[in-house]
């Protein structure tokens, strides 16, 4: 029996396939079932071979092409492999924060959380994978305060107003300086580490990780950039420093290694970091030390607020939260953990003169700085649920270098 | 010992080949049909290997059906085509000439140059010159043709000759180029050939493009259940898919063979091969 379905018509006028034709032939087809029919007509050059070409490649069927007056007229018949590529297809997850699946599938890969996802594919090599290793709620809010709050080294700082410092205050500050940058190249480094690793389905996490290496790169440029501002050498790097640092890049687990990192180090850097704006001889060295300081306390909250969360999923995780403070102090046990000349340079900074009474204060001060640490770190402990004697324990078991 | 799987011959003209059956083996072997593949740098070796039948079936090329169906009819036995995309029905090949060339029927081709494809391709080359040569233009003798041979071996599979020829004739080194209909619609949408100041001269009539063939005295039930299987793929499964795609089609139709009359003529025209499929073209170094 013939079709005698009425024909829908499209005039392309001069368009040609080769310069998008193929929107409004698509968008034709579109509307009709599948085995609907469409004339297509119109006079670019070649029309009529390129529609035959276009439609085998679409699995379209084409039933004639009589062409004339220089008008192609070609009928399609409309075929149904856009309408299979869809099936199966799902949403990843929800587009709002609230919407974040437990444990996204790992073909969903990169697509945008909430896109229409075409059934298959391969998954991505992605372990970080579940919502407990890597989600908080204060993710979304973390990663907008911290886009918001990005400061720009070059203008942000005063450069210009630095002033000559005494020789010896000047060489205190570049020591600190210099092991500050040492320091923020292994904040940097581990988060980037990780950021490869988590599924792109958790996008706040990704992205407030993403911040938090910018933001490392950003100090490592001013601790150098001041260090380098009277045009001093850079301060010493000791062995036992760098071996503190380098077992933070050995700790494999995105848990362990943020707790150590974040919530122990950078946790402990907060009060260094107050405690060089306070004591810090000249402008820039007290607002460097003020704007980075902003910057970690972000990092600490992301670093403490998922595994506040990974606690309540997985309690056990205490116990190997527990395990990781140990390993590392045995590990660093036979180092020298902070050197003395970063420790000296700091008492030079709080002693402002040379005097022994002078000398005697900032000793004091330096010493009050790691009971500070110390408080500092035990509140933190006691937030993801280690009793008071416990979190008393392994504050005490805490890198001797800080980070 | 484990009975042999299904061998499949296939040509490696690009490195998705492999991801391509790579990815078929584990479909036919997840349906119970002990499935194996293995790859040939050109299509002769694997005609010759299928007539021998150290192979079960062979992706083929055109040509290397025309050339495995006469080595076959010459040793008194017969191959047969199994299945095909639907992308292998009913191409064109087309002759380009600039918009604004003086050019404007075939007959006016002579004493010109001609640039076609690698000296083996069905498409560039073969059909449109026996396209050429029944309406009244020999090749070689009414008009030069000037061959661009990249993947010689390959059929014309590899894109690269075509490509070259397009590229020959915007920059005014050929008078025409040869090349497949889709290819023509690439290399306008690339801007390989300009659409506004390009110009088709003329078109061939439908032909057919690949088929896989199937060795002589293969047993028709195995013929049929892998025939079955490669039929019964859907564009709607999502773990073959991505290989349709690959392979560039949306589902496998039966095999036919009135698609290749016009290649017949031209490797007889061209003396390509003989009528025993021997390799005769004296150009032609695989």
């Amino acid at each position: 029996m013939p079709d005698t379905s009425p024909l829908s018509t499209i005039d392309l006028e001069a368009l040609g396939l080769d310069r998008g034709a193929h929107l409004l032939v698509d968008r034709a087809l579109a509307v009709l079932p599948v085995g609907g029919r469409l004339l297509v007509r119109g006079r670019a050059p070649a029309l009529g071979i390129h529609l035959a070409v276009w439609a085998r490649a679409r699995g379209h069927g084409i039933e004639d092409l009589p062409a004339a007056d220089g008008e192609t007229r070609a009928t399609l018949v409309r075929g149904g492999a856009d309408v299979a590529r869809w099936f199966g297809a799902e949403r990843a997850g929800d587009p709002s924060p609230s919407g974040v699946s437990d444990r996204p599938d790992p073909t969903w890969g990169f697509a945008a959380r909430g896109a229409l996802v075409e059934a298959g594919g391969k998954s991505l090599p992605l372990d970080l994978d579940e919502k407990r290793w890597v989600w908080t709620d204060l993710a979304p809010q973390l990663y907008a305060q911290a886009a918001a709050s990005q400061w720009d080294p070059n203008t942000a700082i005063d450069w210009g107003a630095a002033e000559p410092l005494p020789r010896e205050i000047e060489a205190a500050v570049v020591q600190v300086m210099t092991y500050l940058v040492e320091n923020e190249q292994a904040a940097l480094v581990v988060p980037a580490r990780f950021l490869g690793r988590i599924h792109p389905h958790f996008r706040e996490a990704m992205q407030f990780l993403a911040t938090q290496v910018a933001d490392e790169a950003r100090h490592v440029e001013v601790f150098t950039r001041r260090a380098l501002l009277h045009g001093g050498p850079l301060g010493a790097s000791g062995v036992g420093g760098r071996a503190s640092l380098g077992t933070l890049l050995e700790e494999p687990d995105f848990a362990l290694a943020s707790f150590l990192l974040s919530v122990l180090g950078e946790g402990t850097f907060l009060n260094l970091l107050a405690f060089i704006e306070r004591f810090a001889p000249d402008a820039v060295t007290r607002n460097v030390a003020r704007l980075v300081r902003q910057d970690e306390a972000r990092h600490v909250a992301f670093g403490l607020g998922h595994l506040e969360y990974q606690v309540t999923q997985d309690p056990e995780l205490r116990d190997r939260l527990r395990a990781a403070i140990v390993r590392r102090h045995d590990a660093l046990a036979s180092t020298a953990g902070l050197s003395e000349d970063v420790f000296d340079a700091l008492v030079i900074l709080a002693a402002g003169g040379w005097n022994p009474e002078a000398i005697a204060s900032g000793y004091r001060a330096v010493e009050r700085l790691q009971v500070d640490m110390h408080d500092g770190r035990q509140r933190r402990l006691v937030r993801l649920g280690f009793s008071s004697a416990d979190a008393a324990e392994l504050s005490a078991l805490h890198t001797r270098n800080f980070m | 010992m484990v009975d042999a799987p299904f061998t499949l011959g296939a040509v490696a003209y690009d490195p998705k080949v492999v991801t391509i059956w790579d990815g078929f083996r584990t479909w036919f072997n997840a349906r119970g049909f002990p499935f194996d593949y293995v790859l040939y740098s050109h299509y002769e070796r694997q005609v010759e290997e299928l007539l021998e039948g150290h192979i079960d079936a062979a992706w083929s090329s055109p040509l290397a059906w025309v050339r495995a169906r006469r080595l076959a009819a010459a040793a008194g036995t017969f191959v047969q085509a199994l299945a095909m995309r639907d992308t292998d029905r009913d191409l064109t090949s087309v002759v380009v000439v600039r918009a604004n060339s003086d050019i404007e029927t075939v007959a006016q081709l002579r004493g010109r140059v001609v640039g076609v494809g690698a000296v083996d391709s069905p498409q560039g080359t073969l059909i449109p010159l026996a396209h050429l040569q029944s309406l009244g233009l020999a090749a070689g003798e009414d008009f030069e043709v000037r061959g661009f041979d990249v993947g010689v071996g390959l059929h014309g599979d590899h894109i690269g000759g075509e490509r070259d020829a397009a590229r020959a004739l915007t920059e005014g080194r050929v008078d025409a180029a040869c090349m497949i209909d889709g290819n023509h619609l690439l290399f306008t949408r690339e801007g390989t050939l300009p659409g506004s100041s390009m110009r088709i001269l003329t078109q061939t009539a439908p032909y057919d493009h690949c088929t896989m063939a199937t060795r002589p005295l293969l047993d028709a039930e195995t013929a049929g259940r892998f025939r079955e299987l490669l039929l019964s793929m859907s564009y709607a499964d999502p773990s073959v898919r991505p290989l349709l795609d690959l392979e560039g089609l949306k589902a496998w139709l039966p095999g036919r063979t009135e698609g290749y009359a016009q290649l017949e003529t031209a490797v007889d025209t061209f003396h390509f091969y003989d009528r025993a499929g021997h390799i005769t073209a004296l150009d032609y170094r695989p």
